[in-house]
């Protein structure tokens, strides 16, 4: 892809007070790509993409977005091509579905027929017509997604979009993003959990007290993360001495009770064990296998974060 | 120019679909009639014109009164949006943050405006139909002259409503301050003033600084330039002894109503600009 990166942040730093909402932050999506960013209530995920969309201004920090920095007033034009779903946004009541998006349409200078259309993408056809006031809490995130998605935009920002949601609307959500990277848009959603996102998430950015914890893809950031797997073996009371014996100084069994052992073990050496438990003639019942959780691997990026 | 269209028309949509201009409209009209028939009943037979009797009671019950829905209306605008978080998906569209504050600006005095003429003009037709003395041109010229400067002074309260509104952080703020500008400017100033005047029994205060007092206050300057304007009216308020001294054009007096406009709307496009998301 030769096209520069629609968002290009680096070091970009904005403090409220004393506090560091971000400080020193970098960040790159390039079309057709998604990123998340990753991180707890007020770790920064909405000041960043508030400064992607240049509603604020950091203290320092290269940006650029769509090509232009945010501060530039030429930005203003550029804004035409961003979609934004804001973290929490409450529609006027009084209005419909279609009048909403309508007046939306035209603030973006964009036309307002294929609204319909935007409606159906999000599976809310139905409910155009009808007040926004009637609307469900899914139904209004939903509402707020189209909104987003009017003039077919180059850059979307999804802030918290799967908040709140189940997961048949969650995974609708991630639908509509897997197409819109098909057309070359890139997205940047945020999100307060890794395991809330999809595994067609590109990139994730964890954010932890306004500073860049961590960045990969999800398969790297699990191995980055320095987390074991575990290895629970069934076998009966009576090869737990072997299994003891076998594994003495070369991995830790914290758990050995009942006849089950529970053997933790890095992700490198995962069939090593494997291998040594059939190689060894152990009679087991049952092996199970278990990998760190998404859970896991968040925890593990900021509480280190936090520690420092 | 389209964007503050656009603006405007949904505040003027808003304000229709919760009734708000429909209640506004008849509350005005109600108060306005019921002001008007029992405030000409006393005038019976005289010569003076109940059109003119009605401007007089109108020109107080607005003071009081329009002041209050203006800054109901506008303390909400940008902290309200900003609460509810559709200010900042507004500000992430292409358009200034000044057309956001004339747009709703332009928008609530559409119906402000509406809720005004529409209540008072009534009332004003009802009345000039019922008396038994004839209309006079001097008495429509009055009321005309009424029905303009209350839009001018629902204009000065809505732009007040609007600095509130663009400087605080908190609805609950902006609300517990417009009650407080609204107290200053109808009730408390001119009790002040008036406590002055009555503590300063050798006159030391010249009316020149009275004069300048009154027209410090939107709402007094509002009330000269009703009751000062024309004879009868002058007359039937009392405001004939001061009207006669206190030689304030009324050119002036739209200017200063004019200012009271600008002034605030302006610091609010300024300090919604500077305002942090």
């Amino acid at each position: 892809m030769t096209k520069p990166p629609y968002i290009e942040i680096s070091g970009a730093t904005k403090t409220y007070g004393a506090e560091d909402a971000v400080r020193d932050v970098g960040l790159v999506l390039e079309a057709g790509h998604c990123h998340a960013l990753v991180g707890h209530n007020g770790a920064g995920k909405s000041t960043l993409i508030k400064i992607a969309l240049g509603l604020v201004r950091p203290i320092s920090g290269e940006i650029q977005v769509l090509g232009i920095d945010p501060r530039d007033r030429a930005f203003n034009k550029a804004r035409r091509r961003i979609g934004f779903l804001p973290e929490q946004a409450l529609f006027q009541g009084t209005m419909t579905g279609m009048e909403t998006l309508k007046f939306y349409a035209r603030l973006k200078n964009a036309p307002g027929e294929n609204l319909k259309a935007l409606f159906e993408r999000v599976e809310l056809g139905a409910a155009a017509t009808k007040r926004v006031g009637a609307y469900s809490k899914g139904m209004r995130q939903r509402l707020g997604l189209a909104q987003a998605l009017i003039g077919n935009p180059d850059l979307l920002i999804l802030d918290e979009p799967t908040s709140g949601l189940d997961p048949a609307s969650r995974k609708n959500v991630y639908r509509i993003i897997d197409d819109m990277k098909a057309d070359g848009v890139a997205v940047l959603i945020s999100s307060h959990a890794l395991s809330e996102l999809d595994s067609r998430v590109d990139e994730v950015s964890i954010l932890d007290h306004g500073k860049l914890a961590a960045t990969g893809s999800i398969p790297a950031l699990r191995a980055g993360a320095g987390l074991s797997s575990h290895i629970r073996v069934e076998a009966g009371p009576k090869q737990m001495p072997k299994l003891a014996k076998l594994f003495a100084g070369e991995f830790d069994c914290g758990h050995l009770v009942n006849g089950v052992a529970i053997l933790e073990c890095a992700e490198k050496k995962k069939r090593l064990l494997l291998k040594k438990i059939l190689d060894h003639g152990v009679t087991y019942k049952d092996i199970e296998l278990s990998e760190p959780s998404l859970e896991d691997v968040f925890a593990a990026f900021t509480n280190h974060g936090a520690r420092q | 120019m389209r964007n503050i269209w656009t603006i405007a028309a949904k505040e003027i949509r808003d304000g229709t679909r919760n009734r708000w201009i429909v209640m506004i409209t008849l509350i005005m009209a109600g108060l306005a009639l019921i002001l008007a028939l029992l405030g000409s009943a006393p005038t019976g037979t005289t010569s003076i014109n109940p059109l003119t009797v009605t401007v007089v009671s109108l020109s107080s019950l607005s003071i009081f009164f329009i002041p209050l829905i203006a800054l109901l209306l506008a303390y909400d605008a940008i902290v309200g949006e900003a609460e509810r978080g559709t200010l900042l998906l507004l500000l992430a569209h292409p358009i200034s943050r000044w057309q956001v504050i004339i747009g709703k600006f332009s928008g609530h005095l559409v119906l402000l405006t509406f809720a005004i003429l529409v209540g008072y003009g009534l009332a004003g037709l009802v009345i000039s139909q019922t008396g038994d003395v004839g209309v006079t041109k001097a008495a429509i010229d009055s009321f005309i002259r009424l029905l303009a400067s209350s839009v001018m002074l629902g204009a000065i309260f809505l732009a007040l409503g609007y600095l509130i509104s663009a400087a605080v952080n908190e609805r609950g703020t902006a609300a517990a301050l417009a009650i407080g500008v609204w107290l200053l400017f109808v009730l408390l100033y001119d009790m002040g003033l008036l406590a002055m005047l009555a503590v300063d029994g050798d006159h030391t205060i010249s009316e020149r600084v009275v004069t300048w007092l009154l027209l410090a206050n939107p709402t007094d300057a509002y009330r000269m330039f009703n009751l000062t304007g024309d004879e009868h009216t002058a007359l039937l308020s009392g405001m004939a002894g001061l009207s006669a001294r206190l030689q304030v054009p009324a050119v002036a007096l739209i200017a200063l109503l004019l200012g009271w406009v600008l002034v605030p709307l302006t610091i609010s496009c300024v300090i919604f600009r500077r305002r942090q998301l």
